[in-house]
């Protein structure tokens, strides 16, 4: 697990700031992370623009030696690093926005969402955060390295954003035309033909929307999303986007909600959108609403391994492109071994005691550090 | 959203909350068979299916469902009931109906020019004719081979084939040489994607027409029986041994253009029956992956040698199964071998793609999708068409190339021919429940009954398809793990050799 967030002690902040860790000894930038006393020379000779962070070991007199910097003390800087951007609030908050070194990077669009899944691992709220979130991200997006290949849009439900929303892909194409753009979506805004038109006009091919479908029959998808007619809004969706040439991968989270038509679920995606180019059956991140509704969610991997089985055989046998997410090797078949992918961000990954003696350890993407209940049939497998 | 009704969206509610199920649902169209004693098969417009207990349709249809149960998911899910009486998905329904039809969007793509009669091979179930070599009068003109090409370039479809019949079409190469480059040359213009196609009996290669294959990278699509005997029985040629000649040209033909631009059809004769394991063999012998177990069709000298090639549809049935069986038996063997027959109706069964099968398709596949420009200028809805010509039977001659390509193609003759060649109005095929998969041959039932619609259960080309189905479905039902992953295996292969 790596923290995203930390908080100093600030100094003349006077509104929140965003932007890159800068290189001192190279004077790029204008953020710099001071964690040494040798670099204090170099900060002397920074004009008063600069933002300065200095980790926690250093000595409280800088405080007034820099008193006239605009700076946060007294910081645990352990998770920063140079190219990372970050947001500084007034109060020395100190946010993670986007990490140089890692694959899994996302735009965090609201906290709200029009649906309520029984599992959520990130509750919405019922705050009007948009203009909030949408400051920021537009300012993210301007700093972010033109080289990253791939970034998230992620929430609560992205959409909601409505206009806004076709604006954000059109300024990442302008921005980051290089870099593969994966929106997690629950797709029902998408029921909007002229919604799906007009973001088609972005012309975004990097943009990939990732849809969970958890069931072919409706009212099982409405329960798990707890909303009626959500199953519709999302097909009539996944439908529009195909009209519009729009990419779709389908993502199916396991549970005890789910697990049961697994095999007819697959079946239908083969016979009613043959068109997605990916889908992936994820692992429960334990978190969240999964906490509240435990007895209606939990179930050993193990016990849907059957219907699990049959549904990824059926889509590769067909020649669909699937992928097993957030699932330990030592609990799965190994028959699905082939199709387990390295998916848990990389902040929240975590391996358990159980992992030191594994021989496939390396092949393996662990588990969510952030789970409040693991299967108790993790072991080590020997080579 | 007022804050007491947003505690309440967030609120966790029971299942039974978001269930609109019922005992009163709505039927949906479909249509059902008895597939074994205790099971039955229902089949919608949108080609979903179920294998289901014996008794079920009689359940939905007095609407005794337990609408908790699986059965009702499925029924509800594959678009067989609704709960309301439009349903919600409605048009997600006419988008894979749409999707099953959208070979009709391009309209005629195969173009068959049948540039000579003449053949050095004699084959008694020639379904054209045989003339000797020296006929020049069998031979297209250049002047009619240039309006036929331009006829293949009005139409609107994005891809064309052109393939080349006879005939031996290489006995009259000047032609093919013609055709192929006067399409080259038009095409610059129109920018179509335009394949080529030669039926050659791979007798007659000469190293000038080696070279032009290879330049223009033709494909090539000869014929092999079965093994020497049997194939040489099939054709007897004046003085040589043809299936020497065959397995040489196939062997020529691979060096020249490589080995995936060969491929052979068999045709199915009263002496193949028997030999269903040998015929295969052969095709692996010689290095092939595929095989088409062909019935022989009723026209041209076929009919005229009908006795001697007639046989019981049943025995053709009896062919085919156990050819499937030998081949099914290879591939669990971890030999990939394909039977092509079976892999269109798979695809049929298990997506939603379109088929480019002009023999099953509705409707028909004549002029929606093949067109024929005969040795003497007329145009024919199909090669069959052409082949009933050859015993004076020209109902089927839609006019001369010299005619406006709006009378050919849209004139009186196709606007009849189409009334009789959607199977969904059809009598015997309107109830059927392989319609969504099936297709409808107003040629074959105007050879044999005299009228294009023909009279279903007096049809072998329904007996057959019929037999075919209810075997694959048989399979699904009763050797399901066994034969699925083969199955998939043809379907997967067959969808990216598609894309």
């Amino acid at each position: 697990m790596i923290q995203l967030f930390t908080k100093g002690i600030s100094g003349n902040i006077q509104e929140p700031v965003i932007a890159r860790i800068g290189e001192l000894h190279q004077n790029v930038g204008k953020l710099f992370l001071i964690r040494d006393y040798s670099d204090l020379g170099r900060i002397k000779q920074l004009d008063k623009s600069a933002i300065l962070l200095f980790d926690s070991n250093l000595n409280e007199e800088l405080r007034q030696d820099f008193s006239d910097y605009t700076q946060v003390n007294n910081l645990n800087t352990e998770h920063l690093s140079t190219g990372d951007i970050i947001r500084i609030g007034t109060k020395g908050e100190i946010s993670t926005l986007f990490r140089e070194n890692s694959q899994h990077n996302s735009l965090f669009i609201t906290d709200r969402c029009n649906s309520n899944c029984i599992m959520c691992s990130q509750p919405p709220r019922n705050r009007d955060d948009l203009d909030h979130f949408w400051e920021i991200n537009t300012r993210l997006v301007a700093l972010i390295p033109k080289e990253t290949q791939v970034l998230g849009i992620t929430g609560g439900e992205p959409t909601l954003l409505g206009k806004r929303f076709v604006e954000l892909l059109a300024l990442l194409k302008m921005e980051l035309p290089m870099t593969g753009v994966h929106v997690l979506t629950n797709g029902r805004s998408f029921a909007w033909k002229n919604f799906v038109e007009a973001l088609s006009l972005v012309e975004n091919q990097k943009v990939v929307f990732g849809i969970p479908l958890y069931s072919d029959y409706y009212a099982t998808h409405d329960y798990i999303v707890q909303a009626k007619d959500a199953f519709d809004q999302t097909m009539l969706g996944l439908y529009n986007l195909e009209r519009y040439n729009q990419r779709v991968e389908i993502r199916v989270v396991l549970h005890q909600q789910s697990f049961d038509r697994l095999p007819q679920l697959a079946k239908y995606i083969f016979r009613n959108l043959p068109f997605v180019e990916h889908i992936a059956f994820m692992g429960l991140e334990f978190v969240g609403y999964s906490i509240t509704n435990r007895d209606l969610l939990w179930i050993e991997p193990e016990d849907y391994m059957g219907q699990l089985e049959e549904a990824v055989l059926f889509l590769d046998s067909m020649g669909m492109d699937v992928s097993i997410y957030n699932l330990p090797l030592c609990l799965l078949r190994p028959v699905l071994w082939r199709f387990s992918r390295n998916s848990i961000s990389d902040w929240k990954r975590d391996y358990v005691e159980e992992c030191q003696t594994c021989g496939v350890l390396e092949k393996c993407g662990g588990v969510f550090g952030t789970s409040k209940k693991l299967s108790n049939r993790i072991k080590s497998i020997s080579r | 959203m007022r804050s007491n009704s947003i505690k309440e969206f967030r609120s966790f509610k029971k299942a039974d909350y978001f269930s609109k199920s019922t005992s009163e649902f709505y039927l949906l169209p479909f249509r059902f068979i008895q597939l074994s004693e205790n099971k039955e098969l229902v089949v919608n417009d949108l080609g979903d299916f179920l294998i289901v207990p014996y008794g079920t349709v009689e359940k939905i249809v007095v609407k005794n469902i337990d609408p908790a149960s699986d059965l009702y998911m499925d029924l509800i899910a594959g678009h067989f009931i609704s709960e309301t009486p439009i349903p919600s998905l409605i048009d997600v329904m006419a988008t894979k109906y749409r999707t099953r039809k959208s070979f009709l969007e391009g309209f005629t793509s195969l173009h068959i020019f049948v540039v000579s009669l003449r053949c050095n091979h004699s084959c008694h179930y020639c379904q054209v004719s045989r003339v000797t070599g020296s006929k020049l009068e069998y031979d297209i003109s250049f002047e009619n081979l240039e309006l036929g090409i331009q006829h293949m370039f009005r139409s609107p479809s994005p891809h064309l084939t052109m393939e080349f019949q006879g005939g031996e079409p290489l006995l009259a190469f000047e032609k093919v040489e013609f055709a192929i480059l006067r399409a080259k040359e038009l095409n610059k213009q129109h920018k179509k994607s335009l394949n080529f196609v030669i039926c050659t009996n791979s007798t007659v290669i000469t190293d000038d027409i080696a070279d032009f294959l290879k330049i223009h990278e033709i494909l090539i699509s000869t014929s092999l029986d079965g093994p020497e005997s049997l194939h040489n029985a099939n054709r007897p040629k004046t003085g040589a041994q043809s299936f020497k000649l065959v397995i040489e040209g196939i062997n020529r033909f691979r060096e020249i253009l490589g080995k995936d631009r060969v491929s052979c059809l068999m045709t199915t004769t009263v002496k193949s029956l028997d030999y269903p394991k040998e015929i295969i063999d052969t095709y692996l012998e010689y290095g092939f992956s595929n095989i088409f177990l062909r019935p022989i069709s009723p026209y041209g000298f076929a009919l005229k040698n009908y006795r001697k090639n007639e046989y019981e549809t049943d025995r053709f049935l009896d062919f085919y199964k156990s050819g499937l069986e030998y081949i099914i038996e290879l591939n669990k063997k971890g030999v990939f071998f394909t039977e092509d027959f079976t892999v269109i109706l798979l695809q049929k069964i298990f997506t939603v793609f379109p088929v480019g099968y002009v023999d099953l398709q509705s409707p028909a596949g004549l002029i929606n999708s093949v067109i024929v420009y005969n040795y003497d200028g007329y145009v024919y809805a199909s090669d069959e068409s052409r082949m009933l010509a050859e015993s004076n039977d020209f109902t089927f001659r839609l006019g001369h190339v010299r005619d406006t390509y709006h009378s050919i193609f849209y004139g009186e003759k196709a606007r009849k021919i189409t009334d009789h060649s959607v199977i969904e109005g059809l009598a015997g095929c309107s109830d059927c429940a392989f319609q969504t998969y099936c297709g409808a041959d107003p040629v074959y039932h105007h050879a044999v009954f005299g009228d294009m619609e023909g009279i279903r259960p007096l049809s072998e080309f329904c007996k057959r398809n019929m037999g075919v189905f209810l075997y694959l479905f048989t399979l699904l039902d009763t050797r399901y793990d066994e034969v699925f992953p083969i199955f998939s295996s043809w379907i997967k292969h067959s969808l990216s050799r598609q894309v």
